[in-house]
């Protein structure tokens, strides 16, 4: 079965992710994933993240692919205009790759080439309608395709994000453009998740609540002051303070799977983030009864 | 006033079906401004079109709260203003009456080396396809550091750009303007929006 289909049959799916390197050297990251592929249902591939250069998104997830792994190809619009966007879609196609991941992307100012042009000729709306299009055999412009696609598409959500109706009235128009799941940005508040899951139940598209893995009571305060959406609670940047360095590790797949166990009966699923903790995936999933 | 063109039949049915204070701006006159075009209109919708007036350099916002000072009772009468002039003409009227919808009358289309009179914080891409009428007044592409035409991207904290912390998310600002007059269903039932770049490129390629 897969991923579709998973979340179709109802089972609780577990996402993780990979982050491609800058440079070449994608071997270790893909064995880390074949280390874990008995338990995860597909690895996100993020696309340049945080607006940095790297290795793309859409030859790594093709690797997994290669490999027996279910990927899901992220793709933003920073970086690329409406042909490029739609030829990389059809290219995935062919590429073995159905799990696509449509996001509007950060600014080009935040990453490691801030004079780039920033490009968002489309946006994670446009981009949602253009793919369900190339879908029924058309581009953006109506010519007829030549051999179809078949995307299972997908997009993300910030239930943290404030005002929160205006993130569900996003979600909305994502879902009348062709979403069919969702993957959101950390959870760290349950009542505050589960708040939102309310209504964000009644559209009835499966949403995958987001977990990223605590490094440090740093991280959690950097997170609270710069990242939009993520509320890390005082109880968890405590925790992650009053623990010994070799300690925090284990304090933080305890506080994963806290929130993994609470998520269950919310959502569809869950999508952890590792941001480079790759090698605790395994502990967070069996603490978590996985 | 910069190069305009009057917005279609869409424009004479928002006037037929609302009461409405009409604010025309020939302003920069030596450019061009689409004067018949908007007569024409105004004839149509008659029935509806509470007051008209002609106030130029609507760019200028001392000049533009001085007329609607002097308009203010109409303003009480009428459901909604439609502004004939540049995008910053609009942005500027709807700034001093966010509690009116304000609708633009023209696209502002682009012209090499020309931005207007006067210097103001509101800005005008001359894009050719105002969408000042589905934004609350507040241009989406000049107020979001991405252009945005769909809604915000999740970037924004505590209501301020992943840019430019300085600076207020645009999408904010729409969203808390159109839910001010009641509108912000409007959002929802918006067609996916996508620019439609020849039309700068056409533009630059005539001069």
């Amino acid at each position: 079965m897969n991923l579709e289909e998973k979340l179709k049959n109802g089972k609780f799916v577990i996402t993780s992710e990979i982050g491609p390197p800058k440079g070449t050297n994608i071997m270790p990251h893909i064995e880390e994933a074949e280390h874990i592929k008995d338990k995860v249902d597909a690895f996100n591939v993020t696309d340049l993240q945080s607006s940095v250069m790297r290795l793309g998104s859409l030859a790594t997830s093709h690797l997994l692919v290669e490999k027996g792994m279910e990927p899901v190809f992220q793709i933003t619009c920073r970086d690329r205009n409406r042909l490029a966007l739609q030829s990389d879609l059809l290219s995935a196609s062919v590429l073995g790759i159905r799990n696509i991941l449509i996001l509007t992307g950060d600014h080009t100012v935040l990453g490691d080439h801030p004079q780039a042009k920033p490009v968002f000729d489309l946006d994670s709306i446009s981009l949602l309608k253009v793919a369900s299009d190339l879908m029924e055999g058309k581009d953006m412009v109506g010519n007829d395709l030549d051999g179809i696609p078949a995307f299972f598409l997908g997009a993300v959500v910030s239930p943290g994000y404030e005002p929160q109706e205006l993130q569900l009235l996003k979600m909305e128009r994502k879902i009348e453009a062709g979403a069919r799941f969702f993957q959101t940005q950390a959870v760290y508040d349950l009542d505050a998740f589960e708040k939102f899951m309310k209504q964000a139940s009644n559209f009835g598209v499966p949403v995958l609540g987001g977990i990223v893995l605590l490094k440090s009571a740093a991280m959690a305060k950097f997170m609270n002051e710069n990242v939009a959406g993520v509320n890390v609670p005082e109880r968890y940047i405590n925790m992650m303070a009053s623990a010994d360095k070799k300690d925090r590790p284990k304090v933080s797949v305890q506080i994963a799977s806290e929130l993994i166990k609470g998520m269950k009966g919310l959502c569809s699923g869950i999508h952890i983030m590792p941001l480079g903790w790759e090698r605790y995936v395994p502990d967070v999933l069996e603490a978590s009864g996985f | 006033m910069l190069i305009t063109r009057c917005k279609d039949r869409e424009l004479i049915d928002i006037l037929k079906k609302k009461r409405c204070l009409v604010l025309k701006c020939f302003g920069c006159r030596e450019v061009y401004f689409p004067e018949e075009e908007i007569d024409h209109i105004l004839k149509e919708a008659v029935v509806s079109v509470a007051n008209k007036g002609r106030f130029d350099y609507l760019c200028r916002e001392e000049f533009t709260e001085r007329y609607l000072k002097y308009l203010e009772r109409v303003l009480k009468e009428v459901d909604s203003v439609v502004v004939f002039s540049c995008g910053v003409g609009v942005q500027v009227v709807s700034k001093l009456i966010p509690e009116i919808p304000v609708i633009p009358g023209c696209d502002t289309y682009y012209i090499n080396g020309f931005q207007g009179i006067t210097a103001q914080d509101v800005d005008c891409q001359q894009c050719g396809e105002c969408w000042l009428n589905i934004t609350g007044g507040i241009c989406p592409i000049t107020s979001c550091s991405k252009g945005l035409l769909n809604g915000p991207c999740g970037g924004a904290k505590n209501g301020k750009c992943e840019v430019n912390p300085e600076m207020d998310c645009g999408w904010g600002l729409i969203y808390k303007r159109l839910k001010a007059l009641g509108e912000a269903e409007m959002l929802k039932k918006s067609a996916v929006n996508i620019r439609d770049y020849r039309i700068i490129i056409e533009g630059r390629k005539k001069e």
